[in-house]
């Protein structure tokens, strides 16, 4: 974790004037893109994901698949431009791990059981980024999920939060995640409180771990309103 | 639906009740990425291009030791289409930029001898970068039109003690001239502009042509098969002929 004298909370506000438990401006859109199944555009402030789901579809080569349920895979991927300081295209092993972690939170929402034999590709496009990439993609595939028909227990509301200036927060964006004394990417099942993804880099007590997870739970309930929102706005 | 696309162009229409040489409904959003330093996202009908630029510091090649350097990147991500997967670019992602990269080169659309930065030494590195959002044809025409947008709406970062600082700017990307990028399709003896995804898998023929705004022609690739003379002098008074429409979008 970088060290800054900049102070990151300034007379209780943050750098974009936030409030310690504000989520950046949300933008969600479904079914913007025409040749997927199902798409999702999601922004919090300047990050901004993509997604699209292809299938359920043949998978091959065939043994791959699984007779009694469908496969699911995800991809996340960074634009060259999305960041500072030109990035190579492609995936890196943080993205990797990142596809990885967004397959298991997505998961336990979907009936994979409903589609043997087929596969569910999930791909995510980070094209800005600043801060809380990941979970900008677990609410954007949630909603291409969704969009694309796919039978779901519920939706997936992810949500960072961490601490920065001895303040715990919520939505970091890229600043606070570079110099934040903790990192706690979440995502869960709204209905059933699952959490699906949890990770956390950083040094805080057992409490404020406690206490993030709370609050990330509880403002997380914003973003599963603005994702049926957004799904309801489809048809209109 | 190839006889019914073919029957069609046979009393010059189109399976999107366009004209031969009309094209689908072109949308234009400038600076899209704030992170970089140019961008643009650019629709032809259900075409969908991103295209962002970046600028970093990069060594000049020894034969131009003070000019800047551009490169130009396309990935075919796999949310475009469902033929596309994950991976390296394939050849046509890099036939792609190719194409793009030889338009905006050639016909020296951005001051490279103005981007030194320290001779022999430092130069701007221009960086575009094309990502395609939804594939439904005609990716080269909308991606190089993107391009050159994103390239109207770069600015150069300021510079201190040799390193970026990024979103702070200096000025203006220096350009010189404007190329518009325009591929004429041949299928079943008539000449179409903009194909769609349908139409692009029937083509007998395409040439792509990039004219500049003085009427010179700066990079030509013809992309499938084959195609007399005559036609592709017809190709070429087209293109010059579209591109002045086109020219009025930027």
């Amino acid at each position: 974790m970088m060290k800054t004298d900049e102070k990151l909370i300034i007379n209780g506000k943050r750098l974009d004037g936030r409030k310690p438990m504000d989520i950046r401006e949300i933008e969600m859109k479904v079914g913007v893109i025409p040749n997927a199944n199902g798409s999702a555009y999601v922004r919090f402030g300047k990050t901004t994901a993509f997604a699209a789901v292809y299938g359920p579809r043949e998978l091959i080569p065939k043994h791959l698949q699984e007779p009694d349920k469908a496969i699911l895979r995800c991809y996340y991927n960074m634009a060259p431009f999305s960041v500072s300081d030109r990035k190579r295209p492609g995936p890196d092993r943080r993205a990797v791990e990142i596809s990885k972690v967004t397959k298991l939170a997505i998961e336990p929402a979907l009936f994979l059981e409903e589609f043997p034999e087929t596969t569910i590709d999930v791909y995510i496009d980070i094209i800005q980024a600043d801060g809380s990439t990941r979970v900008t993609g677990i609410n954007a595939a949630s909603l291409a999920l969704a969009d694309a028909g796919i039978p779901m227990r519920d939706l997936i509301v992810a949500l960072s939060g961490g601490k920065i200036d001895d303040t715990l927060i919520i939505d970091l964006c890229g600043k606070e995640d570079n110099y934040s004394e903790a990192d706690i990417p979440i995502a869960f099942l709204p209905n059933t409180k699952e959490i699906t993804l949890l990770q956390m880099d950083g040094r805080i007590t057992p409490q404020e771990v406690k206490d993030t997870i709370r609050n990330i739970l509880k403002a997380g309930e914003q973003v599963y309103k603005k994702q049926k929102e957004a799904l309801k706005n489809r048809y209109k | 639906m190839k006889e019914y696309i073919l029957n069609l162009l046979e009393k010059n229409k189109r399976i999107d009740n366009r004209k031969l040489d009309e094209f689908r409904k072109i949308e234009i959003q400038k600076d899209f990425i704030q992170r970089a330093e140019g961008s643009a996202r650019v629709k032809f009908g259900s075409t969908d291009v991103i295209v962002g630029v970046k600028l970093e510091i990069s060594e000049p090649f020894p034969d131009t030791p003070d000019s800047g350097i551009l490169r130009t990147d396309a990935e075919f991500t796999p949310i475009a289409s469902e033929d596309f997967f994950p991976g390296p670019p394939n050849e046509n992602a890099i036939e792609l930029a190719r194409i793009v990269d030889r338009g905006i080169r050639e016909s020296e659309t951005i001051d490279l001898e103005k981007l030194c930065l320290e001779k022999g030494e430092k130069v701007w590195g221009v960086c575009i970068d094309i990502r395609i959002i939804n594939h439904d044809g005609n990716l080269i025409d909308a991606s190089a039109l993107a391009a050159l947008i994103a390239l109207t709406t770069t600015k150069i970062p300021k510079i201190k003690d040799d390193e970026i600082i990024r979103e702070e700017y200096s000025g203006k990307l220096p350009l010189k001239h404007k190329p518009i990028t325009i591929s004429i399709g041949k299928i079943g003896g008539k000449f179409i502009i903009d194909p769609c995804l349908q139409e692009e898998n029937l083509l007998d023929s395409i040439l792509t042509v990039s004219v500049r705004e003085d009427g010179k022609i700066c990079a030509m690739q013809k992309r499938k098969n084959s195609l007399k003379v005559e036609e592709i002098n017809k190709i070429i008074d087209l293109a010059v002929n579209k591109s002045k429409e086109l020219r009025k979008l930027i």
